[in-house]
């Protein structure tokens, strides 16, 4: 259109410079600049990286990303965007892109010990054929497992879960949200039956008070902390407070900054309790008529390895501990036990039994959470006065007990990764429940996520060792049934067998369990706390590890063979964010070189699978359910063959390009595809459109289940952005639970209906006292959980806590945002944050090289005493994007003995000077 | 910001000036810390090297000819190293000359150059939650602050950095993070882009103004009776020329 190459670099240019020196563009040069852009095509898309979900803009020529910006349309963040977000054009164009698969071989056969080569697809899935094929032959289904991620979109963790639990009938699938939302799930199963928030983001608008619980929004949700300052700004009655254990970029808008010790955040939960009672501000109405309280068993363990077998001498001591407690003076008080006494860990393995208890109990329970105790074991900062600290306690028990003042308590990574984070997120909605602050419009506690999809994928869809799509579960025989039923595949072939969480996988190789691991949208041996373990099992023994992944990361270092993924704009995908708002995007431009979408590697290598190699018995040990031979899934053969299908049948063709799907969800699909290409259906050639059949089955699920889902197509319509589930008659849910915006409340004006757990035995503080149980259908759970510990405390030899994170710049292990070079540039390397004093105590200075080290392993790093993490004295705050600072080898693998995940936050380290 | 109720000392200073008039002005090295004043710097260093040589960081390094130093003299360009502002000044420490000043106790007290910001390209004036100059300084929350206002297009804040000269070391931090194509924050040469508010006047309400309610007594002035004058002044005025 007359604009040619060089005119067009010349206009760029023109427009840059008068921008710069200040002058105004000419108008002739303006339109010469957008004549240019004309021949762009822009399309909305959703940011790649946290769990905010904003939405962006894509403009593509030729091929390529030529341009992003924030969506204007878009409810979350209004054409905004943070630093990484503005990097999202960006993040696939990295010089060390992996375009082939990469095979390690000696003289062109694999070997363990060989170098990575490049090899074509088909020799990629021979291998892996045979290695998993020798895995599943030595170790049943158990012996196979896939690391999943919350970054999957929904139809790539739906393919690989049912790849997984239908197919290879193994549920030995785990997410990287295990190490980011598995108490948070955990909490709301036991607490509403059902998954996922009851609010959305418009709360802040709504609100008066915005707590965080180790959240340090500023930071790790950038566009919503936006929102927060705002509401601060506009709003004459808002007032923020943050508790953390360190001071961080969100104390800058604080009215209040609570910096608490290790734990304490369980201390001052059971206080602001004790307050609402004392003060008599409890809404009784409300909690007679939507609640009953609850507690569970104490002894539950610290979710770590059983055996000290495999663990380094230095190991032993901590891995003691969590199998007996001695408990200490705060711990016995908040028990009401005896200060010594050696509790041992009983309940480690039923850690999530509860019952139900009176509410006399509960008020003995927090009784002796007062003011003074609380302080004394909370108070986190060594430097603060006590009295100081006293007073904002009080004032935080205020804006909660206040029934005129709204509150809503965010929390993400600080409650989640904690040992005892499954009691910490209950004792969040305790509070709410306690004070009828809860489902209503600025009122709520609101477990924010971390990764883009996390609620939409790894929890909507159920990617987890014991999950099935909208909150289903494997153990739980109808459920299986339900979905066995909708996958049109035999009764008992769903393994009822939990498997193994994302860490008890990483065990598995270290024990020899897991033969045959496939990494999928993550980096796992960067991300697991205590690597040096899992790194040496997975290079060191017999086993076989596949990393699917758009750049050479740690984890493609430690596998055998590496598949060249497919990234972000590069395939069609969705993704659900935080206030259940599901999103979507078309394939914007082609993968490079021979990368492909992670939907194709499995639907690929479920060709590879015949019916008759997997569905015939199987052992699985340990295996016990009604229906089952002990350690033993049925041989369903027969009954498949009564179904219609033949022994030699694929798993792609049973599963996936069914006849039906196929008929039902033809590619090309010109109205929703408006001319975007498809490479998956293309490569794929039998002409079905794969990402819409997924999602289109995997909508069954949970339509008519309040998870409903709106269709695939209406997602893609030009005006829509995203939309909150459950999606019914052509309308999203804001607040569920609540009659007055939630259909599937049918009674009353607030309904619980999740129906997880909701039958229960009680009893008292203690103990069950009657086994029979009772139904609380409707209703959530007030518990009760006391103090206790973190099982690895600093002493004479590793004298500081250490705590892991974000920070704004990186996503996770940087394997993207380290690509982008003004990224990189910005925040190069991870420090390490300390106390000044600290750093002179040890004559260490700002900038100094320092080795931090625990009893797992070390690290060398920069010491920062006056950056953005302002630590208290004894604790220091290392971020775990840099795998030249690889933090995880230091961090200690204790879990929440419900949630099984791991606390990224609490163990023990020294500093010293290189 | 919010809650100390300060107004920003120095609002963010445009540098579109600065280069408008790059070509006329003398060129700026920014110098170690500690560099006496530019002549005097020149007079004073004799090119040996030394503090190059201390500098841990590979920041400094000796002009060579078409630099905008003169040659052999030490200087650095901060977008491709800045100076990470060591505490116990290896640089200063290592000139035998002290043409770089070993007066300098505290590199916090150290003035390179003055960190200014491109409000026309920063991500942060125009809403985007950047802020990696502000986070990254080693003096935060002094030299570089943050200010939130309100959108008023959206229910987002905007989270604007400012940079304060009186704190400001100029060490260039600031402009080799800020992630732009070309860097919307940079250090220049103070007296390019300062203005100087009158002496004959004090802001009379930004927070460190001493408001005070105390008139204390005065001592009497006498009157100063000046010397007769040849001419009454204003006669020229008043006697010449037509109304």
């Amino acid at each position: 259109m007359g604009v040619t190459r060089r005119d067009f670099i010349k206009s760029s240019i023109a427009a840059t410079t008068a921008a710069t020196v200040g002058l105004p563009l000419s108008q002739a040069a303006l339109a010469k600049t957008s004549e240019a852009e004309a021949g762009w095509q822009w399309d909305k898309a959703v940011c790649r990286f946290c769990g905010t979900g904003c939405g962006i803009m894509v403009a593509t020529k030729d091929g390529k990303i030529t341009a992003t910006k924030g969506d204007p349309d878009a409810p979350v963040n209004r054409g905004l965007n943070c630093i990484k977000g503005y990097f999202n054009g960006k993040i696939m164009y990295g010089k060390d892109r992996l375009t082939q698969p990469l095979l390690r071989m000696t003289n062109g056969k694999f070997d363990k010990k060989g170098k990575f080569q490049p090899v074509s697809w088909d020799k990629a899935f021979d291998e892996m054929e045979k290695q998993a094929k020798k895995a599943l032959k030595e170790k049943g289904p158990t012996g196979v497992a896939i690391f999943g991620s919350g970054q999957y979109t929904i139809p790539e963790g739906y393919v690989a879960a049912k790849f997984m639990k239908a197919g290879l009938r193994s549920n030995n699938i785990d997410p990287n949200a295990r190490h980011c939302m598995a108490s948070a799930v955990a909490a709301f199963i036991q607490t509403f039956g059902i998954d996922e928030p009851a609010g959305n983001y418009d709360d802040i608008e709504y609100t008066d008070t915005a707590v965080l619980w180790g959240a340090n929004m500023a930071e790790m949700h950038p566009i919503l902390w936006a929102r927060i300052v705002d509401r601060r700004l506009s709003h004459d009655k808002m007032k923020i407070v943050n508790l953390s254990t360190y001071s961080n970029m969100s104390s800058d808008m604080a009215d209040s900054e609570i910096i608490f010790s290790p734990s304490g955040d369980l201390a001052i939960q059971n206080y602001i309790a004790r307050e609402i009672i004392k003060r008599d501000a409890v809404n009784m109405d409300y909690v007679k008529e939507h609640t009953v309280f609850a507690t569970g068993p104490y002894d539950i363990g610290y979710g770590m390895r059983a055996t000290d077998k495999y663990a380094y001498d230095e190991e032993k001591d901590t891995q003691a501990k969590q199998l007996k407690v001695k408990l200490n003076k705060y711990e016995a008080i908040g028990q009401r036990k005896k200060e010594g006494e050696v509790v041992e860990q009983k309940n480690a393995k039923t850690a999530g039994k509860h019952w139900m208890i009176s509410f006399e109990d509960f008020k003995k329970g927090v009784e002796p959470y007062t003011l003074d105790y609380t302080a004394e074991v909370a108070k986190g900062d060594p430097d603060e006065d006590i009295e100081s600290f006293k007073k904002k306690l009080v004032q935080l028990a205020d804006y909660y007990a206040d029934p005129k003042r709204k509150v809503v308590s965010f929390w993400t990574m600080g409650f989640n990764q904690h040992q005892r984070g499954t009691w910490v997120n209950e004792q969040a909605y305790m509070n709410h429940l306690l004070t009828g602050k809860q489902c209503m419009p600025g009122n709520g506690a609101f477990s924010l996520t971390g990764q883009p999809s996390a609620c939409g994928t790894a929890r909507e869809v159920g990617t987890f060792a014991h999950r099935l799509p909208a909150d289903l579960v494997v153990f739980n025989k109808k459920h299986r049934d339900f979905s066995e039923n909708i996958w049109k595949i035999p009764t008992g072939t769903i393994n009822p067998k939990v498997g193994s969480h994302i860490v008890k996988i990483m065990r598995d190789l270290e024990d020899g369990k897991v033969k045959f691991a496939w990494v999928q949208v993550n980096n796992p041996f960067q991300a697991t706390a205590n690597s040096n373990h899992w790194i040496t099992a997975a290079r060191e023994m017999d086993n076989f590890i596949v990393c699917s992944d758009g750049y050479p990361g740690i984890s493609a270092k430690v596998a055998d063979l590496i598949l060249p993924a497919a990234m972000i704009y590069e395939k069609w995908g969705m993704y659900g964010n935080a206030e259940r708002r599901t999103q979507v995007w078309r394939e914007q431009v082609p993968p490079p070189g021979e990368a492909m979408g992670d939907v194709w590697q499995v639907l690929e290598f479920s060709k590879r699978f015949k019916l008759k190699e997997v569905w015939g018995e199987q052992p699985v040990p340990g295996l016990k359910a009604e229906g089952f031979k002990d350690g033993k899934l049925p041989d369903i053969m027969p009954a498949a063959i009564k179904m219609g299908y033949k022994p030699d049948d694929t798993l792609y063709d049973v599963l996936f390009a069914t006849a039906e799907q196929k008929k039902k969800f033809p590619w090309p699909d010109p109205k929703v595809a408006k001319g975007h290409a498809n490479h998956i259906a293309d490569r794929l050639g039998d002409g079905w459109f794969p990402e819409k059949a997924l999602f289109e089955e995997y909508a069954i699920f949970g339509r008519g289940h309040a998870h409903d889902l709106a269709q695939f197509d209406k997602y893609y319509e030009d005006d829509v952005r995203g939309l909150k589930w459950p999606y019914v008659n052509g309308k999203e849910t804001q607040w569920r639970f609540n009659a007055d915006y939630d259909p599937y409340v049918k009674k009353g004006k607030f309904e619980y209906y999740g129906k997880a757990l909701k039958k229960l035995p009680s009893g008292d503080l203690d103990k069950i006292t009657n086994k029979e149980k009772t139904s609380l259908a409707g209703k959530a759970k007030i518990f009760f959980r006391p103090y206790a510990a973190p099982v690895e405390q600093p002493d004479s030899n590793y004298p500081f806590w250490l705590v892991t994170g974000r920070v704004l710049e990186h996503w996770h292990s940087g394997t993207m945002t380290r690509r982008v070079p003004e990224l990189h540039r910005a925040v190069p390397a991870a420090q390490v944050f300390m106390h000044p004093k600290d750093a002179e105590k040890q004559k260490l200075k700002r900038n100094d090289l320092v080795w931090v080290s625990s009893r797992r392993g070390k690290i060398k790093a920069r010491i920062e005493t006056q950056g953005r993490n302002r630590m208290p004295r004894g604790s220091i705050f290392v971020p775990w994007f840099d795998e030249g600072v690889f933090i995880n080898k230091l961090t200690l693998d204790s879990t929440c003995p419900i949630s099984k995940e791991t606390d990224y936050k609490k163990c023990a380290v020294k500093v010293v000077k290189v | 910001m919010f809650q100390g109720g300060a107004i920003a000392v120095t609002g963010g200073l445009g540098w579109s000036y600065l280069l408008t008039q790059q070509a006329k002005a003398a060129a700026f090295a920014i110098r170690p810390p500690g560099a006496l004043a530019e002549k005097d710097f020149n007079a004073t260093c004799i090119k040996c090297g030394q503090c190059v040589v201390a500098c841990p960081y590979d920041t400094l390094k000796l002009a060579s000819a078409g630099e905008a130093a003169p040659i052999g003299t030490p200087f650095y360009i901060p977008r491709d190293i800045p100076c990470y502002m060591c505490p116990d000044i290896p640089c200063m420490e290592a000139c035998p000359t002290g043409a770089l000043d070993h007066g300098l106790e505290k590199i916090e007290d150290s003035r390179m150059g003055l960190a200014v910001i491109d409000i026309e390209n920063c991500l942060s004036w125009k809403g985007l939650r950047c802020e990696v100059c502000y986070r990254e300084c080693p003096v935060k929350d002094t030299a570089i602050t943050v200010e939130k206002h309100p959108r008023l297009i959206s229910k987002h804040a905007m989270f604007v950095p400012i940079v304060h000269s009186n704190a400001c070391t100029g060490c260039g931090i600031c402009e080799k993070a800020c992630p732009t194509e070309e860097a919307a924050i940079r250090v220049v040469e103070p007296k390019l882009v300062q203005g100087k508010i009158g002496e004959h006047y004090r802001l009379g309400w930004t927070i460190d103004t001493e408001v005070t309610q105390e008139f204390k007594p005065h001592p009497r002035y006498k009157r100063i009776t000046p010397e007769a004058p040849k001419t009454a002044p204003g006669m020229d005025y008043l006697n010449e020329g037509d109304l």
